[in-house]
């Protein structure tokens, strides 16, 4: 794992003691809210619904038995004995007082973690495929190339005053597993004809009001050029990028307004000057040094054999554990999904315990996914079944990743201050719904995403079927999408028509699955028969409690 | 009704006669535009003197059995999230040792 030069450890302790001077001028009134706003989002703190909520990062989706100890600890102490992991990767507090958050920043500072660009218009917290460093398919980790971003961008002048926001993914695998193409900017690893490994850059994606599907602005650039090429589009956005409209400020705007073309060229523009200067290459001593903290533990010669279990163990294996690169290895996934659940939320106790495992079975590692679970990269697979065991009885152990049970939902109207509708409600409506695991596995791969209002913290564009909260004269409703994807087959849910009332979604998406089982051709997921078949049999199931009712009406 | 958020701790404030209180049900409710107006304006006193952030008016329908918001964002604000019932107002919770007076 990463481990803090002299540099970050100086810039994340001069942080603190910052934003502690910050505070106590706030609360005496030396600044006003006004004033006090934007330097407490440089430190990820918002106000929402109940309280504060101090949102950590958890950079490239990687911690630390010690880091998760630690999390285990500030949800004990400052918070209500929970936290929230998000669809960025990081993790969430819910309850935090204002008074107590510069002594949480100290304590995150001792296991190296900070709240640092996880708010505010500056390059977020850079994520990551969740099984970077693991998985069978990688060409190479990406968690790399995901930290020299992040020292390169986290007090880079030129990026102190963007017009928005700014989210880069990193990934290391031809399967999508990190919604690259719904970022701002993507960066993925790629193999050429002559076999070098160099890296694909991608802008202009993402979700919110205006969603778009990213597309590629650097086909191949060189290992050493990354930053230079990064920082062209950097360039092109911050000169370009609009200013006068919130809304439209995202540097999708821009690349969608461009065009790849145009894009393309004046990026082409902007790196040919830097390179011109003979500045900011990585040098390639520096890019060993990082690569060397990512290197993998030193693997054991194992038998590749899957230890045999109880029905139990056969279910959780079949989703929940994915093909590790290291014959004998495996890669697995905790859901934070039980049936009923809030998707992504974990106790004291059980970040606790979970650090527990990754000391025994875990080789002091976890990821946090974007799908909201948490992922053990590297297990033996002879120790599957005591993991397992231990998972069970930390109700942690659903098999149900990728399934139609394992639903992404951002924290929604329940906590967010900017949210129109529940997210969560409905996530455990539908999953309640869903319970059965043979029907589960007889859907199989069906991605369910929910998001309490138009910036689709719950990336519902993305969803196989996507729901929306939306708020109609203070009351909520839910708009159903169907057809968006976060894969590498990348698309945009379609809007299917007027919402639904927040007691007739859950029939409604049953309604909607269940023609999916009637419709689909073999072997077909219900992104393929969506796909296929189109909204119109999807749309005439949804809506028939509504044309029942109006003609009997 | 007038409602802020602390600023000490983000809590859930409500106005009632020239204070702010922690309870919904305590708060006061303004049948005259001009009164709630004219107490959005006093409350700005303790968004200077720092004790409450962006205060704001929002509709309730009063009845028999009390006050309910007409929106479900301040009914959620007024109880708690309804995913979890062990927490905010409606588990008896204030962040603040102040939690039993009634004023704050």
């Amino acid at each position: 794992m990463y481990r803090y030069d002299e540099f970050d450890a100086r810039f994340v302790a001069e942080r603190v003691a910052q934003f502690r001077g910050q505070v106590a001028r706030r609360l005496t009134g030396e600044l006003n809210e006004e004033e006090f706003k934007p330097l407490r989002l440089m430190n990820g703190l918002y106000l929402q619904l109940h309280a504060y909520m101090l949102r950590i990062a958890v950079p490239y989706g990687t911690l630390s038995a010690k880091q998760m100890r630690m999390l285990a600890h500030i949800a004990r102490k400052y918070d209500r004995g929970y936290g929230h992991f998000t669809t960025r990767q990081n993790i969430q507090f819910n309850w935090p007082k204002l008074v107590d958050v510069p002594d949480i920043l100290a304590d995150l500072a001792t296991v190296e973690m900070h709240a640092i660009q996880t708010s505010g218009n500056c390059i977020r917290n850079v994520t990551a495929d969740h099984f970077a460093g693991a998985a069978a398919d990688e060409i190479e980790d990406p968690r790399p190339i995901a930290e020299i971003i992040r020292q390169w961008s986290s007090l880079h002048p030129e990026f102190l005053f963007l017009p928005r926001k700014f989210k880069i993914a990193v990934s290391g695998s031809a399967h999508d597993r990190a919604a690259l193409k719904f970022h701002d900017m993507a960066v993925e690893i790629v193999r050429n004809a002559a076999g070098e490994t160099g890296y694909r850059v991608l802008v202009g994606g993402g979700m919110g009001r205006t969603p778009y599907v990213g597309y590629v602005v650097g086909d191949f650039v060189a290992k050493p050029d990354i930053l230079a090429f990064l920082e062209s589009v950097m360039r092109v956005y911050n000169q370009s990028g609009r200013r006068d409209n919130k809304y439209k400020a995202r540097v999708k705007i821009l690349a969608n307004a461009l065009g790849p073309e145009e894009m393309r060229r004046q990026v082409e523009r902007e790196f040919a000057e830097i390179r011109r200067a003979g500045t900011l290459q990585v040098p390639e001593e520096e890019l060993a040094r990082i690569d060397a903290y990512f290197a993998p533990p030193k693997f054991e010669a194992l038998a590749d054999d899957m230890p045999q279990g109880n029905r139990d163990f056969v279910d959780w294996v079949k989703t929940n554990v994915h093909a590790h690169r290291a014959p004998g290895y495996a890669i697995a996934t905790i859901s934070l999904k039980p049936i009923g659940g809030v998707p992504g939320d974990a106790s004291d106790a059980q970040l606790d315990a979970i650090a527990e495992l990754m000391d025994r079975f875990g080789q002091d590692e976890i990821r946090v996914s974007h799908e909201q679970n948490l992922v053990l990269p590297h297990v033996k697979k002879r120790d599957l079944p005591a993991i397992f065991a231990r998972l069970k009885e930390l109700d942690l152990a659903t098999p149900n990743a990728g399934l139609i049970t394992d639903i992404i939902a951002c924290p929604g109207l329940d906590y967010c201050d900017l949210a129109n509708a529940r997210s969560i409600v409905i996530a455990q409506d539908i999953s309640k719904r869903f319970a059965d695991l043979g029907r589960q596995h007889d859907i199989g791969e069906l991605k369910i995403k929910i998001s309490g209002c138009i910036n689709a913290c719950g990336h519902h564009h993305a969803g196989h079927i996507g729901i929306l909260g939306v708020d109609k004269k203070g009351v909520e409703f839910y708009q159903l999408q169907l057809g968006g994807s976060g894969a590498e087959d990348a698309s945009i849910g379609d809007i299917m028509g007027p919402g639904f009332p927040i007691d007739e979604i859950g029939p409604a998406v049953e309604r909607v699955v269940d023609a999916y089982v009637k419709l689909r051709q073999t072997g077909e997921r219900f992104l393929d028969t969506y796909r296929r078949v189109g909204m119109e049999p999807f749309k005439n199931v949804a809506y028939q409690e509504q044309m029942y009712a109006a003609h009997t009406g | 009704m007038l409602t802020a958020n602390r600023l000490v701790d983000g809590d859930v404030l409500y106005w009632q006669g020239g204070a702010w209180v922690l309870a919904l049900a305590d708060g006061e409710v303004f049948a005259d535009p001009k009164a709630a107006d004219a107490a959005l304006a006093a409350a700005q006193s303790s968004v200077t003197g720092n004790v409450v952030v962006s205060p704001y008016l929002f509709d309730v329908k009063t009845d028999a059995r009390g006050i309910h918001p007409v929106k479900e964002r301040e009914i959620i604000r007024a109880a708690g999230p309804t995913v979890r019932l062990d927490l905010g107002k409606q588990a008896g919770q204030a962040p603040s040792a102040e939690r039993d007076k009634q004023h704050v």
